[in-house]
């Protein structure tokens, strides 16, 4: 039966680690716009990164 | 992100850069034909860097570049402590500053504008936000200052737009709480969902420790749903008691409450699983309507006031030299000098120079005023054609259109709460309670141990969120359909406002009027093809909006004429072209007599002698006549303008006898003519454009703004409508009032559902399987049922 509380964490950490990704992604604000990185990534040259 | 430009027929060429037609065909560089010199420059600039692909990525990307940017217009940027207060950091190298481009528009401006570094050493990035049509750029201030950056911009096409309102603003930060709070809900529920399977299918009695155990891991992933994701509705509900209101969030914060302690409670006695699942699941779903409803249009702004169309800071003269002034340091008897195309932040005396100003910002009046020395020019007044010399008489805040935004209107803030979902929510909230008691005192005398059972329960199943679903998820939807029909509200209250509105007030000029432009109309002797082409090239020489009418009417212009011409301000202009003589102007300038004519009429002459005149009457938007019709019969009309009476008799003969028409209204008539239908008990709907319409923007029920573009600025509004949606704002307002249909018709539904619970509440055997299945199913059937109601009824209004 350990076995099962065993998956059990294994679920919640792989989903928590989800919802870490999802508070990352909002935090450094990758849906302020959602216009321009779908057109930047055709472009051939980038832009400067500091 | 395409823009749409008309396709130019065979004999026409447009310009490479701006994509308007070219009338003069000799500005080339490259083969490559140019509209005027500014789109020229602006090619070559491009071109010397190895940077056309801005025209490969959209055909004719840029933007008229027509009207040339003043050579000085950003010398203010070198100025210290403007600086400091417009830039967001700054170390030994580096400044980031954040611009505000709105000639931004395609692909190929974000392209160019994060290659900027390759035009310039200085700079070294530039990132945009496209949605916000901002530029994040960092720049060497070793290299380059931040004149010169706003003058490369502006070079290249993209003049930073700087206002009095950057002075010192701080950056809104995004609230994205509730978004967090959402997640964490939704990684909460989802979780305790499966973990709580093995109750639902029954679990062994053998492995009872599971059991415990699995209770156990519910409990901790219920604390960050309780704690924090429910927060949102504390906050709420307490700050509504606070001001002795008790919203609908109140009744759910306690449902939250009584079915977390009964889950507490019957976890730790080992009597129940708990209610873990249901509570998690509608603080979940109501997060996510809340969220959907409060989706902002990022892009819009519905809050400005003056301080967005004021320039951060004029010239003032002070013993013979010029300095740059910020507006708030502008004091009484400064002197200060305004440039063509400037605004004039500050009521004064003219001390120098002749003023055309056009005053339509702030009274809706179509055509500037000719202003002598020593007269009295507004604030918000733009001048038109030379400098002039301003002697300052009253302080910006103190000046005759700024202190419409000292009135009271603008400081009480809208109470958001009038919702009839409150009202209604309140009434159930007894309803719940009435029950939850009768079924408490039953149980009491028949089996005292159920009796707290039934009471609990009763209150967890009738809470009053299905309510708030349906309202939420409805507004949501509403809104986003409203939206797509180019009609942007600020808030979702604001649909319930739109769907109470009995009168409505119209602005003339710029609202039912399209823009300043005019319909011009020429009456007198018949004019040769030729006498034409000269009266297009005379009137052009003229930076008055009447002679521009002139010269648009009159179409192409000589290629080289013979020229000599000297124009009179406030009067008229007179030239030899090609060696005729050829006057227009006012019927004193022309005839030598007053003529008792309508304000807009000028007069020809050629070689002295009288041939006809040009009347301008407004243009009014082509749907104008059949919407003010379809209004008519449905609501109070009404037009208030700042302009003068010469349009009566034709909107009289539009809107009818019983329509209310008001003239030469200033900002704060207009107001007060508001403020007297509301004290008549009507539900007033204003809709303008302009800075002088803020007032009446403010104090109607719901105030529109209207704009030929969203990307346009528009004063502060609760609602921003596109010039092109106009026709259809009938529709638009019966999808409002379908609202509380809608939400009404969830509700029912969703009562059904209560009704269902309620039946095993009140008997006290109210299992956790039963509230699980009832709570997603209930809360999935009000989602289908506003999303359907509302979209049948977006398409029986034939809304897109």
């Amino acid at each position: 039966m350990s076995v099962i509380i065993l998956l059990l964490i294994a679920s919640i950490s792989v989903a928590g680690l989800f919802l870490g990704a999802f508070i990352w992604s909002v935090k450094t604000g990758q849906y302020d716009d959602e216009e321009s990185p779908s057109v930047r990534m055709l472009f051939d040259q980038h832009p400067n990164k500091k | 992100m395409s823009k749409n430009r008309s396709i130019s027929s065979s004999t026409e060429v447009a310009c490479y850069h701006c994509g308007e037609t070219c009338r003069d065909t000799d500005i080339q560089a490259h083969d490559k034909h140019f509209c005027c010199e500014g789109c020229k420059m602006v090619y070559e600039i491009l071109n010397e860097h190895g940077m056309c692909t801005y025209y490969d990525l959209n055909q004719s990307p840029g933007q008229s570049q027509k009207i040339i940017v003043r050579s000085d217009k950003f010398a203010f940027l070198e100025d210290v402590s403007i600086q400091q207060s417009l830039i967001s950091f700054k170390d030994d190298h580096h400044t980031h500053i954040s611009f505000y481009l709105p000639q931004m528009h395609c692909s190929s401006c974000l392209w160019l504008l994060e290659q900027l570094h390759k035009l310039k050493d200085g700079i070294v990035s530039c990132k945009v936000n496209f949605e916000r049509k901002e530029a994040d750029i960092v720049f060497d201030h070793r290299l380059m200052n931040l004149r010169q950056l706003a003058e490369l911009l502006t070079g290249i096409g993209y003049e930073p737009y700087i206002s009095y309102h950057d002075l010192g603003k701080k950056k809104p930060v995004t609230d994205r709480k509730k978004i967090f709070r959402l997640g964490v809900a939704g990684f909460c529920f989802a979780n305790i969902m499966l973990m709580s399977f093995p109750e639902y299918l029954g679990i062994d009695d053998k492995e009872g420790q599971l059991l415990v155990f699995f209770r156990y891991l519910n409990l901790v992933l219920s604390l960050p749903v309780f704690f924090y994701s429910a927060g949102e509705f504390y906050t709420s509900a307490w700050n509504a008691l606070k001001q002795k209101f008790l919203n609908i969030d109140a009744p759910i914060v306690l449902a939250i409450w009584v079915t977390f302690a009964r889950s507490l409670y019957e976890v730790f006695t080992g009597t129940g699983s708990g209610y873990f699942d249901s509570m998690t699941g509608i603080v979940f779903f109501m997060l996510a309507g809340r969220v959907l409803q409060d989706r902002t249009h990022r892009q819009l702004n519905f809050d400005r006031d003056y301080t967005s169309y004021f320039p951060v800071a004029v010239k003032r003269i002070k013993d013979e030299l010029s300095s740059t002034v910020t507006l708030p340091d502008i004091r009484l008897n400064d002197t200060l000098l305004i440039h063509h195309q400037e605004l004039i932040p500050a009521d004064g005396i003219i001390t120098r120079g002749r003023a055309l100003i056009d005053y339509s910002f702030v009274t809706g009046e179509t055509l500037p005023v000719a202003k002598e020395m020593g007269e009295i020019v507004y604030a918000g007044g733009k001048q038109v054609g030379g400098n002039i010399e301003v002697l300052v008489i009253k302080e910006v805040a103190q000046s005759y259109l700024t202190r419409l935004w000292n009135k009271d209107v603008f400081k009480n803030e809208a109470n958001n709460e009038n919702s009839f979902v409150h009202g209604l929510s309140r009434w159930f909230t007894w309803v719940v309670f009435a029950v939850a008691i009768a079924a408490g005192a039953y149980w009491f005398w028949q089996d005292e141990s159920r009796s707290w059972n039934a009471i609990t329960a009763v209150l967890i199943i009738a809470c009053p969120c299905a309510l708030l679903l349906s309202n939420t998820f409805t507004n949501g939807n509403i809104l986003r359909i409203l939206s797509r029909n180019h009609f942007y509200l600020r808030h979702a209250t604001v649909i319930e406002k739109l769907a109470d509105i009995d009168t409505i007030v119209f602005d003339k000029t710029g609202t039912l009027t399209a823009g300043t432009e005019m319909e011009v109309v020429y009456d007198g002797k018949p004019i040769t093809p030729q006498i034409r082409k000269k009266i297009a090239t005379l009137a052009a020489q003229s930076t008055h909006p009447l002679s521009k009418g002139i010269a648009a009417w009159a179409g192409p212009a000589l290629r080289d004429p013979f020229l000599a011409f000297e124009e009179f301000p406030g009067k008229g202009i007179e030239g030899m072209v090609d060696g005729d003589l050829i006057a227009l102007g006012s019927a004193l300038f022309i005839t030598g007599k007053t003529q008792n004519d309508e304000a807009s009429v000028v007069y020809l002459s050629v070689e002295g002698k009288l041939l006809g005149r040009f009347r301008f009457r407004n243009h009014y938007r082509q749907s104008v006549p059949m919407l003010l019709r379809q209004l008519q019969s449905r609501f109070h009309i009404a037009v208030v303008s700042g302009d003068n009476d010469g349009e009566l008799p034709y909107l009289r003969k539009l809107l009818g006898q019983r329509s209310e028409l008001y003239f030469n209204q200033q900002p704060e008539d207009k107001l007060e003519v508001l403020k007297s239908m509301q004290q008549e008990g009507k539900k007033v709907m204003m809709i303008g454009d302009g800075l002088n319409d803020s007032g009446a923007l403010k104090q109607a029920d719901v105030g529109v703004a209207i704009t030929d573009n969203s990307n346009n600025f528009t004063p502060a509004s609760d609602a921003i409508i596109e010039a092109g949606s106009l026709p259809q704002l009938y529709q638009l307002i019966r999808m409002c009032k379908f609202n509380r249909t809608i939400v009404m018709a969830a509700f029912v539904i969703s009562i059904l559902y209560n009704i269902t619970g309620l039946y095993f509440a009140v008997q006290g055997t109210l299992s956790p399987m039963i509230a699980a299945i009832l709570m997603p199913c209930s809360s999935i059937s009000i989602l289908l049922i506003t999303f359907g109601l509302s979209n049948l009824a977006s398409r029986r209004l034939q809304l897109v």
